[in-house]
C-alpha cells in the first residue's frame, strides 16, 4: 500500500514531468504514460533527467516544487474551464491537458507580463538544461551512458582522459578580406 | 568578530581592475590585500564538465535582473578566467560618444590616442597577439566566408590566447585547463604575489566605513566554498587606500550599501549602467549550402558541423564601426560560441510558435553542431539603474552557485533597440543569403536583455552630475577610494571591452600610487611588465605626472 507521502510525490513527479515534456518533448515510456504526451521520438527533457535536476538541492528550485505543482494544477483547471476542455478526473489537471494546451499555458506563464514569470522561466530553464547539458551528471558519464540530449545534439566525445581536444579545427585559409582601416595592432581604427 | 587587521591598500576584486592595481602597488612597495568573493582555482581545477558544482558553475555568476541579466566572473582572476580573451581596442569614435547626456561623456583627457600607450602595456603584459586565418576555427571561418560572400570584411580578432597551447575545446568559460588562455592567473596576479600581495578568495566585501583618520574599514563575509548561499564569519580590514574592482554588477552595490557609513554617494553610482549594447543571434546552417555556396569542406568531408570546436569568438566584422555613421547605428558583429544551457534556452526557432521551447526547438537542438552564434556589440543608452542593494553580495543567490536575482533594472530605449534592430537585419542579410542558414535573435522575453560585458555603473567623467569618478578614477567626495573595473568605463564600446578596461586601469595606476604616497604609504610607480619586459614602461614614462 502506497503511503500518502509517496502518493503525493508520485503525483508531483507526474506534473513536473508533464511540464518538462512540454519544454523538450519525448516519446512515451509505455502505453499508460500520461505525463509524457509522446509527440516526439527519442528521449526529451524527462529522459534527460529533468526531475532529478529539479530535485537537486544545488539548483535552488527544490523547496518550491510542491507550490509550483499546486499552482500548475490551478492554472490548468482555469485553462480547461476557459477553453471548454473536460479534464480526466483520474489525472492531475495539468497532466490531463493535451500537449497543445500545456504549451499554450506555459507560453502564458512565461510571458513578460506574468507576475510569476521568473519562477516559470526558471522551471523551464532547468528542464531545458537537463536535456542539453545534463548538469546533474558528470558530462563524460552522461555521454558514456547515452544521455538523450547530448546525443541528439551530436555533442562530440572527449579523449580518454575526459578532456576535449580538436587537433583538426580550421579550414586553414583566408576566407575574408580584413577591414581596410585595421591598425597595426590588429584592432579597428 | 576578530580584531581588525590593517593594510596599506585594500583591493576588492581580482579581475583586470583589481589584479593590475594589486601588481603595481605591491611592486611599488605597498602592503596590498586583495579580497575576492569567488574561489581560487588553477589550471588543474578547471574541469570539462557541466555538472553543478564543477568549475563551470563555480567561476562565474549569472545574475538575473529586471530587464537585464549579467554574466560575470566570480573567482580569483575574475572575468579573465571565464572570458573568451578577445582583445580589440575600442574604435576612435567611441571616445567621442555623447550617449544619453548630449555631450562628450568621456573625460577630456582620454581619447584613443592618449590611451594607446596603456593599451600597449596591457598587450605586452598578457600578452595579446594578432591571429591568423590558418589557425581560425571552423566557426570563425564560416562567418568570415559568409561575410565575404555578402561583400563584407572580416578580421581574425586580436586575442590573449596562446594558440600553440590551445586545444580548441571551447570549454573556456569553465576556465582554461591548458593555460592557453592568458588569464590574470598567469601574469599580473602571480607577479603581485611575488611582490608580497595577499589574495584571499571567498571573501565577499559587504560595505565600507570611514575611520576618523580618513582611512577606510572594509567589512567582509566569508563565503562557503561549495554553497555560495551560505556565508560564514565576518571580518574587517583597515586600509589607507581602497581600490574597488568588483565588476560593474557589484561595485555600485557595495558603494550603495556603504552610503549610510560613508555619506552621500555621487548620483552616478548605480546609474548609467551599460550592457555594451549586446545582442545575440543564432543561425542554423544548411550544410549542403555551406558546401555549394561557400565552397567550405573539412578534411573529413563535412562542410561545417563544428559549432563545438574552437575557442569562443575568433572572427569579427567591423564594417559598421564607422565613425561617420550616426551614434547608435555603429556596432561590431562577432562569431561566438556559447555552451549549451545558457547558450541554448534563449535561441529561437525561425517562424515557430512557441519559438524557444517545444517540438521545433528540439528539432533545432538536433542540428546544434550546425549552429553559428553572432554577437552584436552596439551603442546602448546607459539606461541601467540599480535598485536598493540586497542584504549581502550583489544578488539574492538562488542556486548553490551561478544563478541569482539582482537589483539591476534596464528598459532599453528606442536608441538601443534601433541599434539592435539594424544589427539583427545585418546578420540576417549576411547569413541567410542564398539559403545559407536561417537566423533569429535570442529572445529578450525570458530574462530580459543580457550582457557578458557589464559597464559604466560607476563611471569616470568630467561632469560630477553624470559621473561617479573623476578622470583619475577617484570616487567623487570620497578621497582614497578608487574604482578601476568595467564600471568605470563611461559607456558601450562596440567591441569586447577587456582590453579597454585593463588599459584604463593601467592608466589610473600612477595617480593611485600618488594618492597612496600622500596618505603616507611608501610606494613608487614604475614596475615593469609582470614578466619583466620594459618596453611598455618606457613608453608611458613621460605620462606619469
Amino acid at each position: 500500500m502506497e503511503s500518502d507521502e509517496a502518493a503525493e510525490h508520485r503525483v508531483r513527479t507526474m506534473i513536473l514531468e508533464a511540464f518538462a515534456d512540454t519544454i523538450i518533448p519525448g516519446e512515451k515510456r509505455g502505453p499508460d504514460d500520461a505525463a509524457i504526451a509522446g509527440v516526439d521520438v527519442g528521449g526529451g527533457a524527462v529522459a534527460g533527467g529533468a526531475i532529478e535536476l529539479l530535485e537537486d538541492p544545488a539548483g535552488g528550485l527544490a523547496p518550491a516544487l510542491d507550490t509550483i505543482c499546486v499552482e500548475l494544477d490551478e492554472y490548468a483547471r482555469e485553462h480547461a474551464a476557459t477553453t471548454g476542455l473536460d479534464l480526466n478526473p483520474d489525472l492531475p489537471p495539468f497532466v490531463g491537458l493535451p500537449f497543445e494546451s500545456r504549451t499554450a499555458l506555459i507560453e502564458k506563464l512565461t510571458s513578460p507580463d506574468h507576475p510569476d514569470k521568473q519562477m516559470w522561466v526558471g522551471l523551464a530553464l532547468f528542464c531545458n538544461m537537463a536535456f542539453d547539458s545534463a548538469p546533474h551528471l558528470h558530462t563524460v558519464e552522461a555521454l558514456a551512458t547515452g544521455h538523450p540530449g547530448l546525443l541528439a545534439m551530436g555533442y562530440e566525445t572527449p579523449d580518454s582522459d575526459g578532456l576535449w581536444r580538436f587537433p583538426t579545427f580550421s579550414y586553414g585559409r583566408q576566407l575574408a578580406n580584413p577591414h581596410p582601416s585595421t591598425t597595426a595592432t590588429g584592432s579597428p581604427a | 568578530m576578530t580584531a581588525t587587521e590593517s593594510t596599506d591598500v585594500l583591493v576588492i576584486g581580482s579581475g583586470f581592475g583589481g589584479a593590475i592595481a594589486a601588481y603595481h602597488l605591491a611592486a611599488g612597495g605597498a602592503r596590498v590585500t586583495v579580497l575576492e568573493r569567488g574561489p581560487w582555482l588553477k589550471a588543474d581545477d578547471f574541469e570539462h564538465d557541466f555538472k553543478l558544482g564543477s568549475s563551470y558553475t563555480r567561476v562565474f555568476d549569472f545574475v538575473i535582473g529586471d530587464g537585464m541579466s549579467v554574466l560575470g566572473g566570480n573567482c580569483v582572476g575574475g572575468g579573465s578566467v571565464v572570458y573568451f580573451a578577445t582583445m580589440p581596442r575600442a574604435p576612435r569614435f567611441v571616445f567621442e560618444r555623447h550617449g544619453s547626456i548630449g555631450r562628450r561623456m568621456w573625460p577630456a583627457a582620454i581619447s584613443r590616442d592618449t590611451l594607446e600607450p596603456w593599451y600597449d602595456r596591457v598587450a605586452e603584459a598578457l600578452p595579446i597577439t594578432q591571429q591568423t586565418w590558418d589557425r581560425v576555427p571552423y566557426a570563425g571561418g564560416l562567418f568570415g566566408a559568409a561575410c565575404h560572400h555578402a561583400g563584407r570584411t572580416a578580421n581574425p580578432a586580436p586575442s590573449a590566447i596562446d594558440v600553440d597551447m590551445c586545444t580548441n575545446c571551447n570549454w573556456m568559460m569553465a576556465g582554461c585547463r591548458f593555460d592557453a588562455k592568458r588569464s590574470l592567473l598567469l601574469n599580473y596576479l602571480p607577479a603581485a604575489l611575488a611582490h608580497g600581495a595577499e589574495i584571499r578568495p571567498l571573501h565577499e566585501v559587504q560595505h565600507l566605513v570611514r575611520n576618523d583618520d580618513g582611512s577606510y574599514r572594509v567589512h567582509y563575509r566569508v563565503v562557503d566554498e561549495e554553497d555560495y548561499r551560505i556565508l560564514h564569519g565576518e571580518g574587517t580590514i583597515d586600509a589607507k587606500i581602497v581600490v574597488i574592482a568588483a565588476g560593474a554588477g557589484a561595485t555600485p552595490v557595495i558603494l550603495q550599501r556603504s552610503e549610510p557609513h560613508l555619506g552621500r554617494m555621487p548620483q552616478a553610482v548605480g546609474r548609467y549602467f551599460s550592457g555594451n549594447g549586446e545582442r545575440l543571434n543564432t543561425a542554423v546552417f544548411d550544410e549542403d549550402r555551406v558546401r555549394e555556396v561557400l565552397k567550405l569542406s573539412r578534411p573529413d568531408g563535412r562542410a561545417y558541423e563544428a559549432y563545438q570546436i574552437g575557442r569562443g569568438p575568433t572572427v569579427a566584422s567591423w564594417d559598421r564601426l564607422d565613425g561617420t555613421l550616426p551614434e547608435y547605428e555603429r556596432y561590431s558583429l562577432e562569431q561566438l560560441y556559447f555552451p549549451p544551457a545558457l547558450g541554448t534556452i534563449l535561441a529561437q526557432v525561425p517562424d515557430a510558435s512557441p519559438s524557444w521551447f517545444g517540438r521545433d526547438k528540439k528539432e533545432m537542438l538536433r542540428r546544434w553542431q550546425s549552429w553559428l552564434t553572432i554577437f552584436t556589440m552596439s551603442e546602448d543608452d546607459n539606461e541601467g539603474v540599480f535598485g536598493p542593494p540586497p542584504e549581502t553580495g550583489n544578488a539574492h543567490r538562488f542556486s548553490q552557485q551561478m544563478l541569482g536575482h539582482g537589483p539591476l533594472r534596464y528598459q532599453p530605449t528606442a536608441n538601443t533597440r534601433r541599434g539592435w534592430s539594424l544589427a539583427d537585419a545585418d546578420v540576417k542579410d549576411i547569413l541567410e543569403r542564398d539559403g545559407l542558414s536561417r537566423v533569429m535573435p535570442w529572445t529578450n522575453d525570458l530574462v530580459g536583455a543580457y550582457t557578458v560585458h557589464p559597464l559604466a555603473s560607476c563611471r569616470i567623467g568630467d561632469d560630477p552630475a553624470t559621473s561617479a569618478l573623476d578622470d583619475r578614477h577617484e570616487l567623487r567626495g570620497h578621497p582614497g577610494i578608487f574604482v578601476t573595473d568595467g564600471s568605470a568605463v563611461p559607456g558601450a564600446l562596440t567591441v569586447n571591452p577587456a582590453s579597454t578596461i585593463a588599459a584604463l586601469a593601467e592608466r589610473a595606476m600612477p595617480g593611485i600610487v600618488r594618492a597612496a604616497r600622500e596618505r603616507g604609504v611608501e610606494v613608487t610607480y614604475g614596475a615593469p611588465s609582470p614578466d619583466g619586459e620594459t618596453a611598455g614602461r618606457r613608453a608611458v614614462a613621460h605620462l606619469r605626472s
